[in-house]
C-alpha cells in the first residue's frame, strides 16, 4: 500500500528561482537562504520518496482570469514549466504520476471535494522553486515524479484554512488507499508573511511566522480556525497563501516528528519559513495498533 | 455603485483582489495577461493607447495603465501578479514596483527589506481596532486542559 511519509513545506519566492538559474546562489545575501536548505536536500536524498505530491499556486501562468478553479490536480504524464514573461525558467519538465493522481481524483472527488482534473498544465515557480529547494538543482531531471496540486490564492477568497486540512485529509484516506508500495512526501509551498502589492508592501511578521510554525508542528487544528482576514492583516495579504500549507498537514498524522525548520527574512519581499515533518515510523497502521504497544510498554516499566 | 464594505477594507495600504474588483477588472488582468506574448508587448510599446483599446476598460482604468498608476490599477481591479507583466514589460524588476506602490525610493525600500522588512505593529487596521496585540494571534496557550 502506498502511504505518505513526510510533509514539507517552503515558501516560493521568483527572486530564488532567478537567482538559482543566473548562478547567483553563493552571493552573500542569497547563500543566507540556500544554506538554510542543504539539510533539506540531504534529507530529500535520503528519504528518497517515491512521488511527491506538490501543494501550490500559479501566479497568472497557467490560469489566466478567465479560469479559476479553487483546487486543479494535475493528472497528466508532464508538466512543462511556464513562460512567465522571461522565458521557461531552466529546468527539467516535471514528470507527474498519472495513476495515482487519477486514483487520488477519484477518491476525493467521493469524498466531496470537487477538483478541477488538469490533463494539460504548465507550472510556474510556485512548484519549481520548492522543488529546486529540496532537490537539488540537477539538469538531469527531477529525482521522482510529482503530483501537481494547484490551489487558488490569487482571488479571493481562496479555501478556507479548515477546507485546505480536510482535503489533506481526503488525499491522505486516497494514498492510503493505493495498492501499489508508494512512499509519498507532500509538499505545502508559499508564504510566509510577505506584501507584495499596495502601499503596506514589504510587510513583516517574523512573531506571526514563528507561532504559525510551532502550531503547524504541534497543534495544527488551531490553524485550521484563522479566518482569512486574520491573515491578511497579520501575514500580508499575499501571506494568505499560507492556507495552502494546511493541506501539507492534513495529509499527516495528527502527531509527528519535526525534523527541520529554517526561518530566515528577506528573500526578496518575502520571509522564507521552511519546516520538515515525519509521520511516526509505521503510522499508516491504525491507531489502535500502537496503544496496546505503549501500554505494554508502560508495563513493562513498572 | 458603490463598493460593498467588507471586514478586509480596514487593512490598511491593502486592495484585496476579490470577486467585486475581480469582475471590474477583467479588462485590466486580461490585458496585462496579453504582454507575457512578445508581439503582443511590441505591439503594445508602440502606440499604448491603441493597443489599449482591444480591451474592455473604463476610461480611468485606461488612464492608470497609461500613467503606470499602480495603486489606483488595484483599486480598480488589477492584481498584482497580472500588473507585475506591465511593470516587467517597461523594464522594471518587481522590487520597483513595490517601491513605486509604498511611494517610497527602490533604495530605501531594498533596506527596509534588508531591516526586516515593514514592521506589523501600526500597520494592522484603519480602524485602530487592532492594536499591536491581535486578538487571535498571540502566543498559543498550548498548555493542556484541566483533567
Amino acid at each position: 500500500m502506498a502511504r505518505i511519509i513526510a510533509g514539507a513545506t517552503s515558501s516560493h519566492v521568483p527572486a530564488i528561482g532567478a537567482a538559482i538559474d543566473n548562478g547567483k546562489t553563493e552571493e552573500p545575501y542569497w547563500k543566507r537562504v540556500f544554506s538554510g536548505f542543504d539539510k533539506s536536500k540531504e534529507w530529500f536524498a535520503k528519504t528518497k520518496p517515491d512521488v511527491v505530491i506538490g501543494v501550490y499556486n500559479d501566479h497568472a501562468s497557467a490560469f489566466s482570469v478567465e479560469i479559476v478553479p479553487t483546487f486543479a490536480l494535475g493528472c497528466a504524464t508532464e508538466f512543462p514549466p511556464a513562460d512567465e514573461g522571461w522565458g521557461p525558467r531552466p529546468v527539467p519538465v516535471v514528470q507527474g504520476h498519472p495513476e495515482l493522481a487519477a486514483h487520488i481524483a477519484q477518491s476525493v472527488i467521493l469524498d466531496e471535494f470537487d477538483l478541477t482534473i488538469c490533463n494539460k498544465m504548465e507550472v510556474d515557480h510556485g512548484l519549481t522553486v520548492p522543488m529546486n529547494l529540496m532537490m537539488g538543482t540537477t539538469g538531469n531531471g527531477w529525482p521522482c515524479p510529482v503530483i501537481p496540486l494547484a490551489v487558488n490564492v490569487v482571488l479571493f477568497p481562496p479555501p478556507t484554512a479548515h477546507r485546505c486540512f480536510m482535503l489533506g485529509k481526503a488525499i491522505r484516506k486516497a494514498v492510503d488507499s493505493y495498492p501499489e508500495d508508494l512512499r509519498v512526501v507532500i509538499f505545502g509551498t508559499g508564504g510566509m508573511s510577505h506584501q507584495i502589492s499596495g502601499p503596506r508592501a514589504g510587510l513583516i511578521n517574523s512573531k506571526f511566522d514563528k507561532s504559525f510554525l510551532d502550531d503547524l508542528a504541534r497543534n495544527p487544528k488551531k490553524l485550521t480556525k484563522i479566518k482569512h482576514v486574520d491573515l491578511m492583516r497579520e501575514a500580508g495579504l499575499e501571506g494568505v497563501e499560507l492556507v495552502m500549507w494546511l493541506v501539507m498537514r492534513g495529509a499527516l498524522d495528527d502527531k509527528v516528528d519535526e525534523v527541520y525548520r529554517f526561518y530566515t527574512v528577506p528573500a526578496s519581499n518575502t520571509a522564507v519559513g521552511h519546516i520538515i515533518l515525519e509521520n511516526k515510523q509505521r503510522a499508516s497502521k491504525s491507531k489502535v495498533a500502537r496503544k496496546p504497544a505503549r501500554k505494554a510498554a508502560r508495563r513493562a516499566r513498572r | 455603485m458603490t463598493r460593498e464594505q467588507h471586514d478586509y477594507d480596514d487593512i490598511p495600504g491593502s486592495f484585496v483582489f476579490d470577486q467585486e474588483r475581480s469582475r471590474r477588472g477583467y479588462g485590466i488582468n486580461m490585458f496585462c495577461m496579453s504582454l507575457m506574448k512578445d508581439a503582443n508587448r511590441k505591439a503594445f510599446r508602440a502606440n499604448e493607447a491603441e493597443y489599449l483599446k482591444k480591451f474592455p476598460l473604463t476610461p480611468e482604468q485606461t488612464e492608470a495603465i497609461l500613467k503606470r498608476d499602480y495603486n489606483r490599477l488595484l483599486e480598480l481591479g488589477g492584481n498584482i501578479y497580472f500588473t507585475a507583466k506591465l511593470g516587467a514589460t517597461d523594464g522594471h524588476s518587481f522590487q520597483h514596483l513595490a517601491a513605486v506602490m509604498t511611494g517610497s525610493t527602490q533604495e530605501d525600500y531594498a533596506k527596509m527589506m534588508l531591516a526586516g522588512g515593514r514592521p506589523i505593529e501600526g500597520n494592522r487596521s484603519k480602524s485602530g481596532k487592532f492594536g499591536s496585540k491581535p486578538k487571535s494571534k498571540t502566543r498559543p496557550k498550548t498548555g493542556s486542559k484541566r483533567g
